[in-house]
């Protein structure tokens, strides 16, 4: 048993990295250190052991998949499927994300220091004491929290100018659980037809503080200076947008 | 029921779950390189595919031969060979013909002839047609009237390669290490609902307009019907071919530049053009009323080119990924980031566009790292 395994990516197809992957965690390794990474997908697949991967390189799509424990640490950006129906763990990314961040997760948690693509969290839900949680430093791109079922979607815009408004389009088209929480200009045309928009009460705020605070933990911001501005929560309308849609 | 317990394919291998890979790699300065970039990125998203198709388009690809046209054609039989020849020879005149180079290589089997010739059109007998006019009722003559034979690339100072295979082995086919271009584009392809044969593989291409695509044109019996109008007919029995008509007719013959082009292929939604300044919805409005046959339904990425210009574009609600790369005055465009990464580590900027926003690099404009610094720290990237 080790504690630290480096594992050198380079030319090796995504199945047998994941196959060592899997092989360190089960021999109890608790961080493995990934270098020379260029887009080998479903990293920390299968992965359900409390290790610490830290990922030097690019990603590939479904970074995190189905995982249910780790904790994944990228030192670049992540491409798209991120944290796909992802169970337990975290997922920390320094830089941007493609599309589908955080698609049908079911719990954990995902940070990104920067922008997002388009349809981050959608399909995210939760249960009981499971509940996904993704918190974003920059800014979204079109149908963020598409569908989304549950959970938390937090958006930071910290890159926006003075005045300038968040990106997305369609925010919470089909949404129907969960909240969604943005600090930034965003104008009433940007949200999707199911969603309302409210003040944020007391739990509101014990929620952001601390996961803003985390974020700024892993990023090096100040927590208080991003919590001074004001947020924006959207909430779902219905519980069954589309019960009449479909139903016969 | 299935019985879970004798199931021994852990991978699930039988269920194939693919997509196109798109490369695209330009140096909007000029300078020609090699192929050897552009085929390790295109290699590295080759699970995208699934061997059912691969090519390249080159730029810049014969400066000695730079004022003649370039046909390459696919041939399946001598006898289609040599009914072809005859056809060019009374037709243009013909400086040079060559078998292109191909090494055999395992992995590709049954192929084609292919052959490449210089033409000059000649102005008797054109009927003051202009030579691209003529230039495209020829392939068009050749593609639809001649068994056994397909003209698949027809610009000036261009190329493309394709055929059934992985791209890595079409390059390695076609020996595409040796040449040298300023814009490469690439494509792997994961084929649907149409067969993969030589002749389908991307890009497609009419003069020296090409287009590698992922997605899938669902508007294509309307696109196809229209762009008939205008003399283009569709052979290759695959969606993506209609856009490059669609570009050959839109921004070559109407002119249009190619953020209008866009705005045809991928026209902002009616909730957009609402909010849009008159003068802006007055063009949009006018553009849907025009074009509409022209508007790509379905989802899709593209990656356009023609001499001295390489575009990135994908459906206006991004159903398909696109990723962008600039370094110093090179542009990249590509399905992943990292298939850039892997050829260029210390990329100026990296970024995932809007969809429906073209990504343009041009020999007319090359991209000045500076500039880039500028937008960078403006975005408060930096």
């Amino acid at each position: 048993m080790k504690e630290v395994v480096t594992i050198d990516g380079q030319g090796i197809f995504y199945r047998e990295l994941n196959a060592k992957l899997r092989q360190a965690a089960w021999n109890g390794t608790q961080k493995i250190e990934l270098r020379n990474v260029y887009g080998q997908r479903y990293i920390g697949t299968n992965l359900d052991k409390p290790v610490e991967i830290e990922i030097f390189g690019t990603p590939g799509n479904d970074l995190g998949i189905f995982m249910d424990g780790p904790r994944i640490i990228v030192h670049g950006n992540a491409q798209d499927g991120c944290g796909n129906t992802m169970n337990s763990g975290e997922i920390i990314i320094h830089g941007h994300a493609g599309d589908i961040l955080g698609l049908s997760a079911r719990g954990g948690k995902i940070f990104v220091r920067e922008d997002v693509g388009y349809r981050a969290g959608i399909h995210m839900k939760e249960y009981q004491g499971k509940k996904p949680m993704v918190i974003i430093g920059g800014t979204a791109q079109d149908f963020l929290g598409e569908y989304m079922a549950g959970g938390i979607l937090i958006l930071l815009g910290l890159n926006l100018k003075e005045g300038e408004r968040h990106k997305a389009n369609f925010i919470g088209t089909g949404m129907h659980g969960g909240a969604i929480y943005m600090r930034g200009e965003v104008q009433e045309f940007q949200l999707g037809k199911e969603v309302g928009v409210a003040e944020l009460d007391e739990n509101d705020y014990l929620i952001l503080k601390e996961l803003v605070g985390e974020f700024a933990y892993h990023f090096g911001y100040d927590a208080e200076e991003i919590l001074k501005y004001k947020f924006t929560k959207l909430f779902p309308l219905y519980l069954r947008p589309y019960g009449r849609l479909y139903a016969y | 029921m299935k019985e879970l317990s004798r199931i021994n394919n852990f991978y699930h291998d039988d269920k194939v779950m693919d997509a196109c890979s798109l490369f695209g790699m330009m140096d909007t300065a000029g300078r020609r390189f090699s192929g050897k970039e552009v085929i390790e990125a295109i290699a590295n998203m080759h699970v995208r595919g699934n061997g059912l198709g691969g090519g390249f388009a080159i730029y810049g690809l014969f400066p000695k031969y730079a004022n003649y046209y370039a046909f390459h054609i696919m041939y399946l039989s001598r006898e289609g060979q040599a009914r072809v020849e005859d056809f060019l020879e009374q037709k243009f005149h013909v400086p040079h013909a060559e078998e292109v180079p191909t090494r055999p290589i395992p992995a590709i089997v049954n192929p084609p002839l292919v052959w490449r010739y210089f033409l000059e059109v000649q102005n008797e007998g054109t009927n003051s047609q202009s030579e691209d006019e003529y230039v495209i009722d020829r392939v068009m003559e050749i593609n639809t009237q001649i068994e056994d034979a397909f003209v698949f690339s027809s610009g000036k100072n261009m190329g493309v390669f394709k055929g059934v295979g992985y791209p890595e082995e079409i390059a390695e086919y076609f020996c595409l290490e040796q040449y040298e271009g300023y814009l490469w584009t690439a494509h792997g392809r994961f084929p649907t609902n149409t067969p993969g044969w030589w002749g389908g593989a991307h890009p497609f291409n009419i003069l020296d307009w090409t287009v590698v695509h992922n997605g899938e044109i669902s508007s294509y019996g309307i696109n196809r019907r229209y762009l008939e109008q205008f003399g283009y007919n569709c052979t290759m029995q695959t969606d993506t071919e209609v856009v490059a008509y669609a570009v050959d007719l839109l921004m070559r013959r109407h002119g249009l530049p190619v953020e209008i082009a866009a705005k045809v292929l991928a026209p902002p939604l009616w909730s957009q053009i609402e909010r849009c300044s008159p003068e802006e919805q007055r063009i949009f409005r006018t553009l849907r009323q025009v074009y509409g046959s022209l508007l790509l339904n379905g989802p899709f990425t593209v990656i356009i080119a023609h001499q001295g210009e390489m575009i990135g574009l994908t459906d206006r609600i991004k159903l398909r990924p696109l990723t962008v790369g600039v370094k110093g005055s090179v542009l990249y465009l590509s399905s992943e980031e990292s298939a850039i990464r892997l050829v260029c580590p210390d990329l100026d900027r990296a970024w995932i566009p809007m969809g429906g926003e073209p990504i343009v690099g041009s020999l007319e404009k090359p991209l000045e790292p500076a500039r880039h610094c500028e937008e960078h720290k403006r975005r408060g990237n930096l």
